[in-house]
């Protein structure tokens, strides 16, 4: 028996030994909004070209930037720009990060299905949102939420190093405002949708593509003379909805051999039909097929 | 071992170098690296923490802000590093836990030790521990899952996520420990208290109540300030149950956030070296602080009972 194991974990071994001579393996990690994606590209990729094994992991953009600086990924995921300071931090350490947008999202506004709060305007949002803000009840906006004691909005969030948080803050609250004290830090994109559909009073932003049956999307207005949009595809790719935001993948320097050919595959019209079909925009209209 | 006795005439026994003596020897050595292990990684990681978190303490603190402020913004620009309403929410959801566990605990040592008897006993002591093995996730998604629509519906408030859900979280997780101890501090109390009560025509309660428990006071003691310990450095429930929320909480149905949950939530996330990463291993030793003074204050006055 115990010879048979020892075997067993020689021939593993010299499998894997084998294989990392033909195959290349690319670490990807980062942003929770993009991790989806990522993987069904590591997995579509696969069929592309079979000599090329894509890890994927999440951890939020912050973790993936951390990772690049660090010099143990060779792409990055990130839903916000990285920072001066994270690229003179890059630098630093040899490493000149170069900038790919692979899709938009549309950050969508939550609320519980019962909810019948017609639209919002972004300074509405702001305005709930922000710290010392003016609404804090639901019948402020002329509405009445069912199951919701006190008419009180609950705010769902993100943690606070997390790319949505920091996105939705710079979009929404804009540079001078910070978020109001009190709201609920979710740690993950699928968590804020989750709480929003178990809690009547609550709103919550999130991806447009954590959607589910059981919260609706609030139709968001620029200002109050423009016409409320609904996040989708469309309006995130031409820009109509307010809360969109290119997704970033961020490469160690100019991208070269097995990681250049992953990331032009990921541009392609292929590469991005992937990203179209998990409900974020493509960064260009795709033809018909 | 090597100048072992000439018992038997043959030169080879007299160094024995067989199977045994390397077994003795090789278990002697891996016995020794584990003792020896706990004293190492203990001073590691202190000088871990320590050397990631004065690097905040010494560079960029405000000791006025840092315990005065509610404002934790560790991510914007400039950061403001108020811990206020982390204290605060940590306090509230242990005192909770503990307000719901001491009397639960205390009260079910009571009945195993002095009352229970025979397989009931035996039952009741299995099914408590059973009832500590439970993973802090696992309870983090009944507080989470059950316990939020919950509170929801039976209280009538906005969010389920608060100070009530993860107290009573918690303190269903320290029930278990401190029942075991105060069980055992009870256990220690030498039956002839007992029979000298008994003999004077006490009943059962007046030798729990006048004899037994004044008795094991300071058992008692520890058992309750060890839950204390296990209620300030609990995560993970305490994380999913309270809602995560940075807020000085006025009932018990407010949202807050814990100083351990913060650190779970944000260290992955951050920089290596950034004031943001520093600042959180200060919590770390702000807990650590707080946990060994806790912990070292019960096993005091164990120490004190066992030298009685």
């Amino acid at each position: 028996m115990r010879t048979a194991c020892v075997v067993l974990c020689l021939s593993v071994l010299v499998a894997c030994g084998g294989r990392s001579g033909s195959r290349k393996a690319i670490q990807n990690k980062g942003s929770d909004t993009l991790v989806n994606v990522a993987q069904t590209w590591a997995e579509e990729y696969k069929k592309v070209n079979p000599n090329v094994a894509v890890a994927v992991s999440g951890g939020g953009t912050g973790t993936g930037l951390s990772a690049l600086i660090n010099g143990t990924v060779d792409i990055a995921n990130a839903s916000r720009k990285m920072e001066p300071k994270e690229i003179e931090l890059a630098r630093k350490h040899g490493i000149e990060p170069v900038e790919f947008i692979v899709g938009y999202d549309a950050l969508a506004v939550y609320v519980h299905a019962k909810n019948p709060l017609p639209s919002l305007t972004m300074a509405k949002l702001a305005e709930i949102y922000a710290d010392g803000g003016s609404i804090s009840r639901w019948d402020q906006l002329g509405v009445d939420v069912p199951d919701a004691k006190d008419s009180k909005i609950v705010l769902v969030s993100r943690q606070n190093n997390s790319g949505t948080y920091a996105y939705f803050k710079e979009a929404v609250l804009g540079k001078d405002r910070e978020y109001r004290m009190g709201t609920l830090d979710m740690h993950g994109s699928k968590d804020v949708v989750d709480l929003v559909h178990k809690t009547p009073g609550a709103i919550g932003y999130s991806g447009l593509a954590y959607h589910t049956d059981e919260v609706r999307m609030i139709p968001i207005a620029k200002d109050d003379d423009s016409p409320a949009i609904i996040p989708c595809e469309k309006t995130a790719l031409d820009q109509s909805y307010p809360i969109a935001r290119p997704l970033f993948m961020y490469s160690r320097g100019q991208p070269e051999g097995e990681v250049k050919a992953y990331l032009d595959w990921i541009l392609s019209d292929a590469g991005q039909r992937v990203i179209a079909d998990r409900g974020y925009a493509p960064v260009r209209p795709l033809p018909e097929k | 071992m090597g100048a072992a006795p000439e018992i038997h005439p043959r030169p080879a026994a007299a160094d024995r170098r067989d199977l045994a003596w390397w077994v003795d020897k090789s278990v002697a050595i891996l016995v020794f690296t584990g003792g020896i292990s706990a004293i190492v990684f203990i001073l590691g990681i202190f000088v871990f923490i320590t050397k990631e978190g004065f690097g905040f303490i010494f560079g960029s603190l405000d000791i006025g802000g840092f315990f005065g402020s509610t404002k934790w913004r560790p991510t914007s620009t400039p950061p403001t590093y108020g811990i206020l309403a982390l204290l605060a929410g940590t306090a509230s959801v242990t005192g909770l836990a503990m307000l719901i566990a001491v009397p639960f605990s205390l009260g079910a040592a009571i009945y195993i030790a002095e009352f229970a008897k025979g397989k009931t006993r035996e039952v009741l002591k299995v099914l408590v521990e059973m009832l500590a093995a439970i993973p802090s996730v696992v309870w983090g998604f009944i507080g989470l899952m059950v316990m939020n629509p919950l509170i929801i519906n039976a209280f009538d408030v906005p969010v389920g996520l608060c100070v009530l859900n993860s107290g009573v979280i918690l303190g269903l997780m320290a029930a278990p420990i401190m029942t075991t101890i105060a069980e055992d501090a009870l256990k220690a109390v030498p039956d002839t208290y007992r029979e000298a009560a008994e003999a004077m025509g006490a009943t059962r309660w007046q030798i729990v109540w006048k004899v037994v428990l004044p008795a094991a006071k300071t058992g008692l003691v520890a058992a309750v300030l060890l839950g204390v310990g296990r209620g300030f450095g609990e995560t993970m429930a305490v994380l999913m149950a309270s809602g995560h929320s940075v807020n000085l909480p006025t009932s018990v149905f407010d949202s807050v956030r814990a100083l351990t949950a913060t650190i779970a939530a944000e260290l992955g996330e951050t920089s290596v070296g950034s004031d943001h990463y520093r600042v959180l291993f200060t919590l770390g030793i702000l807990l650590f602080v707080v946990t060994f003074a806790i912990n070292l204050t019960a096993d005091l006055i164990v120490r004190g009972i066992r030298k009685k």
